[in-house]
């Protein structure tokens, strides 16, 4: 009897099907949705990749960071500083941040990295912090008040609104789809072997040769580095830069946090149910302001406490469903299917 | 030269508030290994209940403290026993998302209820009555008594762990929580005891943060982040450690501020990030972070 190891079950080849239809669906947007649409998409693309992004974070790396704001202003600093000093043509800037915050990851790890588990998360903020207060002390970008765009750079992306408009909706799906094929193949990588034996046990990771230090700094770096980007982009899209909006806590953690808790945290479909469980809510919730955060926070503490791992942790439960081809399989030829991982 | 003198004198007296800030964080990790995302904005709340207090009962701040305390304590016993026992495990994140959620819902819930407004407690003449060191230095009477108070609740935290059966419950529970329920403690009990003791140092540092200077309620995780780096620069597991890592943090902004009134927060960030590179272990302890 031979056997092999596939990643695909048949939940995942109808999952990866549906997902190829909606992407043409989604990109051709500009055909079917007003301008509206448009930055409502580009807004919902955005949030599933910065929470795609903590949930390798928190939910394969064991990393529980509350300061990724760091790198989503520190992202969108840098692609207006190469866009206003450098004269960078603002798409080439995106990837261009995106390189240097991942440089900048480099030392704020060795640092941060000395901080175990708790003291991390509180950790991440303070660099957070450390950067938002430097921003604030750049006088040519505007300082505590913040800069805009010149307008020259704007319309140097394309000559008409609407053109511009259809441009950064196809940069902000181009983002997302490319953060999560990042996030897959990492997961289907040696590396990401290592992830999930970190994530179901650390002690038994290293057991097993795993070098958990390496793998943890690696996806730091890496999710730094695309988080920057989606940073460059939110901005890009805004116009306008200030360091509290930059740096927010609560737009770029807590959002975050609370949309990958609720989808489901430690699974890839996680931040993609969370964040449209999100922004459902916000578009008929939203005009209850403060109430409407508070009740945020009350359905992610009870979901944490029932159902920790959120509405796809469920689904997976009952219905046994994968979108994406992420579980190593051993097949037998004439025996049934078994998840091993 | 007496201006520097002022300056560090003024850091040391606020590294006092910094020192109560970070007890009552540096308890309850040390009890059950919790970090209370929520500890700055229960601070806030503490502050806004003692304005409540004096403003339906005519009394001062510091009388308030005899409503504030007790109440804040049987919040932190409430929280525990229904909320946050249930999250103590392996695994990290339940703690730090279920507290990550308490610290959102405790600032929006003071947003709706008391607005965006700056408040302050009026403590009447003791906010301006001043005491002469020598010529040229003077100290406020209220910073002094705030750094007094601040060195009363380390003794006493520092008495209650290590010369009561309390502390014994805690040392014991912390060292090995399952030994200790065999041994007959109740070990929720226990947390339970230990969140209400860090919440009723929180309720003094709440109010003396409110006497002190204005308060709204977006400002609690700033003093989480002031109470943690006190901690960490103190090294964890020793009060007094804390206690000196408080006035370190405090004497660090207060040279920023003279430096360049910019500088204030960013000045104690910069010390703490330095203690981290040079010397992870904290700098009054042999142990590691």
């Amino acid at each position: 009897m031979t056997t092999r190891v596939t990643f695909a079950s048949r939940s995942s080849r109808v999952g990866m099907t549906l997902c190829a239809i909606g992407f043409v669906i989604l990109a051709a947007a500009p055909a079917w949705g007003g301008r509206g649409d448009l930055q409502l998409l580009a807004q919902i693309y955005a949030y599933v990749a910065l929470a795609s992004l903590w949930n390798l974070l928190a939910g394969y790396a064991g990393l529980v960071s509350v300061g990724q704001q760091a790198y989503v202003g520190l992202g969108a600093y840098l692609l207006f500083a190469f866009g206003i000093f450098g004269d960078v043509p603002l798409l080439a800037a995106i990837p261009l941040a995106g390189i240097v915050a991942a440089v900048v990851a480099v030392p704020v790890a060795d640092l941060v990295f000395r901080l175990r588990g708790h003291y991390f998360a509180i950790g991440t903020w303070i660099v957070a912090e450390v950067f938002r207060l430097t921003a604030s002390q750049v006088s040519v970008l505007g300082g505590g008040s913040g800069t805009s765009l010149p307008a020259s750079l704007i319309i140097a992306i394309a000559p008409t609104r609407q053109l511009r408009d259809f441009i950064e909706y196809w940069v902000a799906l181009a983002l997302a789809v490319a953060v999560l094929l990042l996030i897959v193949l990492l997961l289907r990588s040696r590396y990401g072997l290592a992830l999930k034996a970190i994530r179901d046990s650390e002690l038994a990771a290293i057991c097993n040769g795993v070098d958990v230090r390496r793998t943890k700094i690696l996806v730091y770096i890496v999710t730094a580095g695309a988080t920057a980007m989606i940073g460059a982009f939110i901005f890009l899209q805004r116009l306008r830069i200030s360091p509290d909006a930059a740096f927010s806590v609560n737009d770029w953690t807590a959002f975050v946090i609370f949309i990958t808790v609720i989808g489901g945290i430690g699974r890839i479909e996680g931040p993609i149910v969370g964040t449209i469980v999100f922004f459902a809510l916000r578009q008929t919730l939203a005009d209850l302001g403060t109430i409407y955060l508070l009740m945020l926070g009350a359905v992610a503490i009870v979901i944490m406490l029932a159902a920790p791992k959120g509405i796809w942790g469920v689904v997976v439960a009952r219905l046994n469903w994968q979108i994406f081809p992420l579980e190593r399989r051993v097949v037998a030829e004439g025996a049934p299917q078994r998840p091993t991982s | 030269m007496t201006d520097w003198i002022n300056v560090i004198l003024q850091g040391v007296l606020v590294g006092g508030l910094y020192a109560m800030f970070a007890a009552g964080l540096s308890l309850i990790f040390g009890v059950m290994r919790l970090v209370n995302i929520a500890h700055g904005d229960l601070i806030v709340l503490a502050a806004y209940l003692a304005l409540v207090a004096t403003q339906t009962l005519g009394i001062g701040p510091l009388v308030s403290l005899l409503i504030v305390v007790p109440l804040m304590a049987a919040i932190g016993y409430a929280l525990q026993r229904l909320i946050l026992n249930r999250t103590l495990g392996e695994d990290l994140l339940p703690p730090l998302l279920v507290t990550f959620g308490l610290s959102v819902i405790i600032q929006n819930g003071l947003l709706a209820l008391f607005t965006a407004d700056d408040r302050k407690l009026d403590a009447g003449a003791l906010e301006v009555a001043t005491v002469r060191l020598v010529e040229g230095v003077y100290v406020g009477l209220l910073p002094l008594l705030q750094f007094a108070v601040a060195v009363a609740v380390i003794a006493a935290l520092q008495f209650v762990f290590y010369r009561t059966a309390l502390g014994r419950a805690f040392r014991a529970t912390a060292d090995s929580p399952d030994v200790a329920q065999l041994m007959g403690l109740d070990n929720r009990h226990v947390f339970a005891l230990a969140m209400a003791l860090s919440l009723a140092v929180v309720a003094i540092a709440g109010v003396f943060l409110a006497i002190r200077a204005d308060f709204d309620p977006s400002i609690g995780p700033a003093r989480l982040i002031f109470g943690f780096e006190a901690v960490i620069i103190g090294g964890l597991g020793s009060l007094w450690g804390t206690f000196a890592g408080g006035l370190v943090l405090g004497v660090a902004q207060a040279i920023g501020a003279h430096i360049n009134p910019g500088w204030q927060i960013l000045a104690g960030h910069v010390a703490f990030l330095v203690i981290l590179a040079i010397r992870p272990e904290g700098l009054f302890t042999k142990g590691r972070a």
